[in-house]
């Protein structure tokens, strides 16, 4: 058994692993998200949307805020995945399977990181799904729109795995969600286009890695963005090489998870 | 499943240290060779550095020095490759309880590359074995103490380890499961795997272990065979269940009498004594013996006065 068809097998037991999960508890990791998009959609799209009119490009304030709620919710449960089922393994000690194994540390991390991305795109396209139940879209640029669901689903896995590793109880992961993740989600353009914005909230909006992020899925969907496209992949391709350091680094250093 | 036996010992110990963040010195330069297809016993009181040690071995645990080499493979150096020749059972429960016993080991197996059809061949197997096929369905939370302590004897034979080791299998679990579980283990051995065993019942090391190493406070006291080291005890003491014990007690040179109460004698005697002269004078005394035993396990005699010894005078031990 090569050192590469070995990683691979570990590989595969991982995501298959972390699929079963998902299905397993499919209440908690695919319905709640649907249910809060679907009110996002009857609330902020439907009553005060309608009274909003067109916000940008000639789109109804609807179909405007459908690229940012797929995004936060693939974002989320994307975080929110990897941040549970990580901490998860090692509050039941269960991490340790792994770690006493001959797997490679990219095996264990690319592992976790394809299931929370797995994750995030069912949901997606769940809610984007809904969506279409409440108004009509047209993907202008398919290519973009799939690079930027996983550029996005990738780098909130990997901050979620950083997550988990350095959590010691399950408070320390929902602090990041709550304290962190969510303001910078609702303050990342999902509602609003940041054009909207008078400096220096433009300027300090442009500093929130979600703007990015959200930006290139609507520029994907709708043909429009508040950030150059070239500068969005720029800087979700800078975080998913930074944040992958990171991640590998702490798993070779065993912080978390060895004595 | 039998193995070619080969001159590289199954684990080599060099003057492995742990000292811990907060200070505490685990592992004081320990070192240790444990023969290919050997029972070895790993014994220490509580806090010795037992665990520590096996978590080095087994790459849970990072050494401050030294190194230590599975079948030749440097647990620094080769890790993996290391990593792949070892099984471990530890101390504390480590699987996923949601998860169902088949599906923990084909995972275990799948973490060593073990392809899928072969895993799940393996772990049926190794589930029958043990006398778990009938749960490997069931949610594994659902198993009691000592299905759950089996269950991880048979995910840590998944990659077929040379080299087991178990940290306390059978803590918690009856005597009639622990018997089964020491069938299961000499087995394994007897078909060539070498296997390292660390417990607190003393009468089960004593039972199955070749060869023994005590640790205590971080050092190795003992590092012998078993034979040897029950050689050393050179006192035993037997209980006696008796009609009456008298008063004054019996007289005999060498043997040190106690009535423990008015139907029950202890006799402290070297083991060299024959018993016939003990039972001449209960007989001049018109005592019935209605039974005898030891008084304790001779291994548990042992360790005790290794680790008092070694307290009092650190780094030198005697043993009676």
């Amino acid at each position: 058994m090569s050192y590469m068809s070995g990683n691979l097998v570990a590989l595969q037991t991982i995501v298959r692993r972390e699929i079963v999960r998902i299905l397993r508890i499919w209440t908690q990791t695919l319905i709640p998200p649907a249910i809060t998009m679907t009110l996002y959609f009857v609330i902020f799209g439907k009553l005060i949307g309608s009274r909003i009119g067109t916000i940008q490009g000639g789109f109804s304030y609807m179909q405007y805020i459908v690229p940012g709620l797929v995004m936060m919710s693939i974002i989320t449960n994307s975080y929110g995945n990897i941040s549970s089922s990580f901490f998860g393994a090692k509050f039941q000690r269960s991490v340790e399977e792994m770690l006493v194994s001959p797997m490679s540390n990219w095996v264990i991390l690319l592992g976790y990181v394809t299931g929370a991305v797995a994750r995030g795109l069912v949901v997606g396209l769940l809610v984007l799904l809904i969506a279409l139940g409440f108004t009509s879209l047209h993907v202008a640029h398919p290519l973009i729109t799939l690079l930027s669901v996983l550029f996005g689903a990738t780098i909130f896995s990997l901050a979620g795995f950083v997550n988990a590793i350095y959590a010691k109880k399950f408070d320390d992961i929902a602090l990041v969600p709550t304290f962190v993740l969510t303001p910078l989600t609702y303050l990342g353009g999902v509602f609003y286009s940041v054009t909207m914005l008078g400096e220096p909230w433009q300027a300090i909006s442009r500093i929130n890695p979600i703007l990015y992020m959200v930006n290139a899925f609507r520029f994907g969907v709708l043909g429009i963005s508040d950030v150059q496209i070239g500068v969005a992949f720029a800087v979700m391709m800078a975080f998913v090489i930074g944040l992958s350091w990171l991640a590998l680094n702490l798993l070779k250093r065993g912080v978390g998870l060895r004595s | 499943m039998v193995q070619l036996m080969s001159s590289t010992p199954a684990l080599v110990v060099d003057n492995l240290r742990k000292t811990y963040g907060n200070g505490v010195q685990a592992l004081k330069g320990i070192s240790l060779t444990v023969q290919p297809g050997d029972f070895f016993a790993l014994l220490g009181p509580n806090g010795a550095g037992k665990s520590t040690l096996i978590g080095i071995l087994s790459s849970l645990v990072n050494s401050t020095s030294g190194d230590a080499q599975i079948f030749g493979m440097s647990v620094n150096k080769q890790r993996n490759e290391a990593m792949k020749l070892i099984g471990l059972v530890p101390q504390e429960l480590n699987f996923n309880q949601f998860e169902r016993p088949f599906d923990i080991c084909v995972n275990e197996a799948g973490f060593y590359g073990i392809p899928r059809k072969i895993a799940a061949e393996r772990a049926e197997k190794y589930l029958k074995e043990l006398r778990l096929w009938d749960k490997a369905k069931d949610q594994a939370r659902m198993l009691s103490g000592g299905m759950k302590r089996r269950l991880m004897i048979a995910r840590a034979m998944m990659n077929e380890p040379r080299l087991l080791i178990l940290d306390e299998p059978t803590a918690g679990v009856d005597i009639e499961i622990r018997r089964s579980m020491w069938q299961f283990i000499s087995g394994i051995n007897a078909a060539g795997t070498t296997v390292i065993l660390t417990t607190h019942y003393l009468e089960e090391a004593e039972q199955l272990c070749r060869n023994i190493a005590i640790i205590d406070h971080g050092t190795i006291v003992e590092n012998t065979t078993m034979k040897q080291l029950l050689s050393k005890l050179d006192v035993e003491t037997f209980v006696f269940d008796v009609n009456h014990a008298p008063n004054p007690l019996p007289s005999l040179p060498g043997i040190t009498f106690r009535r423990v109460d008015e139907h029950t004698l202890e006799a402290e005697m070297p083991r060299t004594q024959a018993l016939n002269v003990l039972f001449e004078t209960f007989s001049a005394h018109g005592i019935t013996v209605t039974s005898m035993r030891n008084k304790t396990n001779r291994l548990e005699e042992l360790f005790v006065r290794l680790v008092e010894n070694g307290r009092q005078v650190p780094g030198k031990e005697k043993v009676a």
